[in-house]
Formats: structure tokens, sequence, C-alpha cells
């Protein structure tokens, strides 16, 4: 007889020091279908996945193929039993055409020549019979992220693989991408591969999957059939708990320009062309400006040389009437506070206490420092728990925890309590809830919708669509280095802004050289 | 809360520290039993006992002297090490910082005649200018400070070579340095009266407790003040530091100046005392600067726990020049305190090793109460 489960990992159990990531799971994935694995994060998804994948092995639990009992102790058993995966940062060697890099590692030689015309030949079927078009000799650091993901995906299939899990798929795709995704999944399931979509965005699921497992702090909530739920049911399985979806507030009452960018140019660190070619914008108080864009055109650079990371090509930053071009990063902090978009490289250090990294940016201050130069540890000890009651910061041991051994969620927390408390004209916001779970999300939001209320001018660099829509007041797109339009949030529509992001339209004449 | 004794870091870096002394001590014993079984006991308890196994009380003192005379040059140097570790940075050129210290000292004690003060100071200098040039490779031309560190170790010792076979220096009639009794008493490190407390040891000067307030002022550094927070976070973070608005492009090169200058102060303490005379005709890079490093992992990268490591690594280095020489070759004092050295390394290793035991057993005791419970 034939077992209706492709892959089954029942009541898995995996334990690390100190917590259990995966407290009794069960999953079971049908052949031909396409099934969600939701989970705010730290939920459990990953590990769950690595155990499949071979890279930890599970305490408890069995995992079954076919229905048949197997052991994965590495991934090549995984790849023998057709598991594939595209991870969420692709594995493919930027000066290698699609083709080398599609079968690197199952190369076919003949007296160790490759036989290249074979696995074209191959690769070309594939990709008719699925949709996924790509250009076998593009190498992959000329092509778009969408094409590089579909030549993760043909790396599954050339290898014959029947399981294939996608890993937050959508996270760096445009919405036009994203379409073209969700349709090549289906036809993959339709063709018979079992697909296992790992990702905390609701309406994807909604649209794609044909059922869906929670997972919440490491426990198995349950698996429903999508079509019997909707988004408000899913959030409160992932969250334990009612989630308000749609961020609510009164329209901005713009002030003065608190934050003046003129004619700014960065150079790029990995190309030599500039990451940021002749932007100009201006942020007044009380009102939230968000640049909107695709990961990598431009925005990090932005946000660089408008802290003071990075120098300036050319250009004038003004803040607060003050030319703060030529400024150090210390006296621009004075009136900006700066919610890092990589929490672990610029934001923490993860080996400092928690009191520690709430004084980063005002340990010189006398407040915590004595005339002769030595800590106030008591008056240090007093304000970091105040944010950390204030921000609702958890952690195993308050204020003398490391923050190394913190959650992402806490640790993000711990950032913006911090930059939100100490005294600033303007709030600069880079992807503030990245990796956070819906419940946090919607806290950061009120955040910063609180600061814009209290007259503060806010700088939001956000890669989520919904976030954009939802939270900013204007928007402007960010395309190659350029501002290539400025939209209204209440007029603008998903589809609008995608075709912004993907640079095929464009309101701003192309930049001269002025 | 019974069980968190272990978890206390102090503890487990004292309890690692131990091991790997022990495991050093154990190999070091099967190392002498093999190349010669009869006397290996006896061998190693004379390397572990050092100057207890001498004959009488003054001997005893006199060489327990010895040892404390040569533990404050190798303190520095763990010091050195240590506080550059502490700000992300491996000093491997406390050897070569060294050996500029010992060179300034040498020099202005001997060339020029100043006290022994000045000397000092001198040392400081030179040692805080080498520091600061691998300090500002790395900082500005980002060369790592390993390289340019090893590199400055050998073009400082001929250097040192050079400048110290001066004839105004150097003893016309052997490849080392005029004695500084005779050369410039002023210059020698004043014994305060400790000589007295270990036989008449006039190695025993004011550098043995110069040396152990430095360890705790270097603590104090590190973890009371703005200072040393700030450098501590460059160390642990360069980006977020930046980030932050701190220069970490100063905080190199000052960090690597001051690990400069305490290796090099190190240096003047093992000159200035007397105790040996700078051999203008070496070829090889003196080990305690290498030493330090040893002594900076067993202290569990604390400055106070270096006090003690240096001790002891001093300790069994001088004991193992005590072994009988009739049973074992001459090289074996060196081979077994390097073997134990070597070992010493291994801190973190064993730190790690305990915290995963540590957990995997806690795992089972929670496993059995919810088991219990259940």
């Amino acid at each position: 007889m034939d077992a209706p489960y492709a892959i089954e990992m029942l009541n898995i159990t995996k334990r690390f020091p100190g917590i259990i990531a995966n407290d009794n799971v069960t999953i079971q994935l049908k052949k031909g279908e396409i099934h969600a694995l939701l989970g705010e994060n730290g939920a459990g998804k990953s590990t769950l996945m690595s155990v499949l994948f071979g890279l930890y092995q599970a305490e408890e639990g069995i995992i079954k193929k076919d229905g048949v009992e197997v052991k994965i102790n590495d991934p090549n058993d995984a790849n023998d039993l057709g598991i594939g995966m595209v991870h969420q940062h692709f594995k493919l060697v930027q000066c290698f055409t699609v083709l080398q890099n599609i079968i690197l590692g199952v190369e076919t030689t003949k007296n160790g020549v490759l036989q290249m015309d074979e696995a074209r030949k191959k690769v070309i079927a594939l990709s008719e019979k699925y949709g996924l078009y790509v250009d076998p000799d593009a190498v992959i650091e000329d092509i778009t992220v969408g094409m590089q993901q579909r030549t993760e995906i043909l790396k599954m299939l050339y290898r014959d693989n029947e399981i294939l899990i996608f890993d937050e798929p959508t996270a760096v795709l445009t919405p036009q991408e994203i379409a073209e995704l969700m349709q090549i999944m289906k036809n993959l399931a339709r063709e018979g591969k079992s697909i296992l979509f790992i990702s905390h965005k609701l309406n994807e699921i909604m649209e794609v999957a044909d059922r869906v497992s929670v997972l919440r702090k490491g426990k198995y909530i349950g698996t429903v059939n999508v079509k019997d739920v909707n988004e408000a049911e899913l959030s409160r399985m992932m969250v334990g708990r009612d989630v308000q979806l749609v961020v609510e507030k009164e329209p901005a009452k713009p002030g003065n320009v608190v934050l003046d960018i003129q004619n700014m140019t960065v150079a790029s660190k990995v190309h030599k062309n500039n990451a940021v070619k002749n932007v100009s914008l201006q942020v007044r108080s009380g009102e939230i400006v968000c640049i909107a864009g695709i990961d990598g055109n431009g925005q990090s650079e932005f946000v660089y040389g408008l802290s003071g990371l990075e120098p300036l090509v050319s250009g004038k930053i003004t803040l607060c009437g003050k030319d703060i071009t030529k400024s150090s990063i210390r006296s621009r902090s004075e009136l900006m506070s700066h919610i890092p978009e990589d929490r672990h490289k610029h934001g923490l250090v993860l080996d400092y206490s928690l009191e520690y990294n709430m004084i980063l940016q005002l340990y010189f201050e006398p407040e915590f420092t004595t005339k002769a130069g030595f800590l106030k540890r008591k008056e240090i000890r007093e304000y970091a728990d105040r944010l950390i009651d204030e921000y609702d910061v958890r952690s195993g041991q308050g204020a003398i925890t490391t923050t190394r051994a913190m959650s992402g969620g806490n640790q993000q927390k711990a950032i913006i309590g911090r930059e939100l408390d100490r005294p600033h004209e303007l709030l600069l916001a880079v992807q503030p809830t990245r990796g956070l779970d819906v419940g946090a999300i919607e806290g950061v939001h009120r955040n910063l919708i609180k600061e814009r209320d209290a007259g503060k001018a806010v700088l939001l660099v956000s890669l989520e669509l919904e976030e954009v829509l939802n939270v900013s007041d204007r928007i402007l797109v960010m395309y190659e280095g350029e501002i290539v339009g400025e939209l209204d949030p209440k007029q603008t529509t998903p589809e609008e802004l995608g075709l912004y992001m993907a640079g095929a339209k464009r309101s701003t004449p192309k930049g001269d050289k002025a | 809360m019974k069980q968190s004794l272990f978890k206390k870091p102090a503890v487990q870096t004292l309890l690692s520290s131990l091991i790997c002394i022990v495991a050093g001590l154990l190999v070091g014993f099967i190392i002498l039993t093999i190349i010669n079984p009869s006397g290996s006991g006896q061998a190693i308890t004379t390397i572990i006992l050092n100057f207890i196994t001498r004959s009488s009380g003054p001997a005893k003192l006199k060489a327990f002297g010895n040892t404390l005379a040569k533990t404050a040059p190798l303190l520095m140097c763990a010091l050195s090490v240590c506080f550059c570790y502490k700000v992300g940075l491996f000093n491997i050129g406390a050897a070569g910082q060294y050996e500029a210290g010992a060179c300034a000292a040498l020099f202005m004690a001997i060339s020029v005649g100043a006290p022994w003060y000045v000397c000092l100071l001198a040392a400081a200098a030179a040692g805080a200018v080498l520091g600061a040039i691998s300090g500002f490779l790395k900082a500005y031309r980002n060369v790592n400070e390993v390289i340019s560190g090893i590199m400055l170790n050998w073009i400082t010792l001929y250097l040192t070579n050079m400048v110290l076979s001066n004839p105004a220096i150097k003893d016309p009639a052997s490849p080392y340095t005029k004695p500084l009794s005779s050369a410039n008493a002023k210059g020698m490190l004043p014994t305060m009266g400790l000589d007295a407390l270990f036989a008449n040891n006039r190695y025993v000067t004011v550098a043995v407790p110069l040396a152990v307030i430095i360890a705790i002022l270097i603590w104090m550094i590190l973890e009371k003040t703005r200072f040393g927070y700030e450098l501590r976070a460059t160390g642990f973070n360069k980006e977020a530091s930046r980030y932050a608005g701190m220069k970490e492009k100063r905080n190199i090169i000052v960090t690597l100046a001051m690990g400069g200058a305490l290796a090099a102060v190190g240096a003047a303490f093992l000159f200035l005392s007397g105790y040996q005379q700078w051999s203008t005709t070496q070829t090889s890079v003196p080990g305690m600067g290498f030493n330090g490093i040893a002594a900076t992992f067993l202290g569990g990268l604390s400055p106070i726990g270096t006090i003690f490591s240096s001790f002891f690594i001093q300790s069994i280095t001088d004991g193992g020049a005590l072994i009988n020489r009739s049973l074992y070759p001459a090289e074996i004092s060196d081979l077994i305190s390097a073997v134990i050295i070597y070992l010493c390394g291994f801190v973190l290793f064993f730190k790690t090793v305990m915290n995963g035991w540590i957990a995997k057993n806690e795992e089972k005791k929670a496993l059995k109460a919810k088991g219990g419970n259940a």
C-alpha cells in the first residue's frame, strides 16, 4: 500500500542547554501538498528543519519517509532521501553561471571531463516543465534575486528531490516575484512534489498552502486546513492571543523640517559604483517618512552615510538647522537616535550585560560616570531597570543578563528602549521589526507612532510592504541608490509600490549629476 | 539554589585552571617516566615544590625570593597580553616590547647613569612606542597585530643587541651588559627592606609589590572605569562601539601602547633588579613575553588571576631547573615547563567542556523531576 505521507516527523523533541527547542512536535507532509510551517521567531521552526536535514539529532521522536522509519545523521542522508531546501540566504557561487551552480556537486563527467550538454538539456527540460524560466548561462551576480531563487529551486529539482523545503522564501522578493513564486510552488505541488513552506506571513500561507502546522515556543499547537481558517485565527494560534493586524493612527501633523539631506552620494563597499546616488529628502517633525525598497538597493549605505558610519562622497546633511555632514558619530547621536539594521553587528555588544548595553550611547554622560572616570554602578542599574520595565524587556537575570543569552525579540526591545529614551529629535529606525514576531511588531509600530505624535521626526527604512503601507505618512522608494518615487500610503497599492521597488516605474527624473 | 556555585564564571575559571595544571603535571610526569622511570616521582615533586626542596630555611627563602623576582616581569608581560586581549587584540608583540623595555632601561641605567625611576619611565615609553606602531598599523592599515608583533619582536631583538653592544654598556670581556651594581647602583631598583625578608636576597625589589599593584590597577581600569568600558566594548564588538560613537581606531592604538608599556616595564623590573644581564649575542626572542600569554590564559583572562598564574608558571620553571641532572638531560626542565605551560592554554577548552557537562546534568535532573511529578 502506498503510504499517504511523503515525510513524517513524529513526536520530535530537541533540547538545548536551558531550553526545549522542539517539544513533542509532529509534522506530517502529504504527497503533493504544500504544507506551511508557521511560527514566530524562536518558535522552533529552524530547529525542526535542522533535525529533518540531519544537522541536529532529536533526543526523542522518529522520522518516517513513505511510512518507513529512517535515520538522518547528516545532510547527505537527507539528500539521499530526496529532501532539498532553499535557504533564506542562497548558497550559490556568485561568479558561476546558473548551470554551473545547478550541477555543482553532482557533475557528470566522462574521463574526468565535464559533460555539460546533458546537464543543460535536463535543466532546460525542468525549467520548462515547472515554468522556472532562467537563462542557464547567466552569471549569478548579474541576475535578480528572484532568478537566483529559481536557480536554487532548479538545483533541488536537478537532484530529483521529492520533498522541497522553502525557508522564508519571500523575504527578499518584490510583490510581483512573490506572485510568480507562489505559482511555481503550485506547479511543483501539482507535479507531485511535496513542499514544506516555512513562513510567518499569513497572507502568503492563506494563498498557497493546503495545510498549516503551527508552532509556538517550541510546542506543537496544531495542524489545520487552510481553507477552514482565517488570518486572525491563524495569528491567534501563532501568538497565543488576539493581535491587532492593522495599526491605528491619527493623520500626521508635520511641523518644521528636522532633517534635510541634499544630493547625498555614498560609495559602495562591494562595487565601484556609488551605492547611494544624489539622494535629497526632508523629514519634518511629527511625520513618519519611510524609505521603501528591496534589500540591497542602497538603503544600508544611505543609513551609514546619515549616521556617520561611512563618509559621504558628496552632499550635505542638515539636522535641526545644523550642518552635520562632517560631524562625528557621537555629535550626530546627540540629536539622532538610531535603531540599526543589524542588532548583532551594530546595535549591541553581545558579551556585555543588558545594563551595559542600555548605556551604550550614554556611558560618558555625568549621569553615569564620575568626574574621575569611574562608572556609577548604582545609577546604571537603576536606569537599566527602568528601561527594562518600561519596554518590557524580558531576560533570564534582568539587568545583569548577558545580552547574547537573550532572544532576538528582547534584544530588539532593549535597543528600541535605549534609543527612544535618550534625547533626540530624529529617530532613524532601520528595519526595526526585523525578525520580530507579530505581537512584538505591533508594539514597535505603536512606539513609532507615539514618537511621531510626540513631535519627533521619524525616518523608517523598511523592506516589509505591509509595514511601509501601514505605518508611514510618506513613502520614498529607493531603487539602485536613487529615490525613484514619492507615494502617499493612503493612495497607493502594494502593486504600484512593487512596480516602483522593482524599478519598473519612476516618478522622479533620473538623477542628473548636478 | 545550591547548584549555582558551579555556574559562577569565577568558580568555573578557577576549576578549569586547576584541571589544566593537573593535566600538565600529569603529562610531564609521563614524559619523565618514559625517559627514566626511576627518578620521575622525585623529579615531578621537585618541579611542584621548587624552593621548598631546598635544604635549609634561609636557602628556601632565598630561592623563593628568586622566583618572586622573576615572577614580577612575567606578571607584567601577562598583564600586557591580558589587557590587550580584553580589547580584542592578541599582543604577541609583548616579547618585542619586553626587549624594547630592556634596551631602554639598560641604556638609561648604564650609558646615561639615570636613577631607577627614570629608567622605568624610559622603558615604559619605549614599549609604548613599539606597541603604538602595531596599533597604528592595525587601526589605519588593517595589518594584523600578530603579524606586525612577531616581526617587531625580531627587529627589536637585533636593535637591542646593537644598542647594548655599545662599549659603554657591554662588558668588554663577555657578551653581557655590565653588571648594574658596579656600573650604576642608582639605576638598581630599591629593595625597600624586602631583601631582608628573603635571607638578604637583593633581587627581591620594589618590583614585586609594584607588579601586584599594577595588576590590581589594570583590573580596576578594565572593570570599573569609563575608559575600560569603552575599551572592552571595542574589543567585544568594534562595529557596535563605532555605532556608539567611540573612536575605535584611537582605542586600538592606546591599548597596544599601554600593553607595550606594561611588558617593557616588566623587562625593566628584571634587568634593573640586577638578577640578570642582557646577552648581546642572543639570537632568540626571550620567552618571557610568550610565557605571558600562557599566564594570561591560565589566569582565566583576569588581571587578578594572572598574579597567581604567573607565580605558578615561574615556580615550575625554577623547579624544573632543580631536577637531578644525573638522571635527566639538561633540557628536561625547559621541556617539562613547556608542556605544562602548553596545557595551560587549554583553560577555555576545559571551561567549555565543563559548561556543556553542567548543562547536560541539569537537563537530566530537570527531566527526572518532571518524570517524578507526572
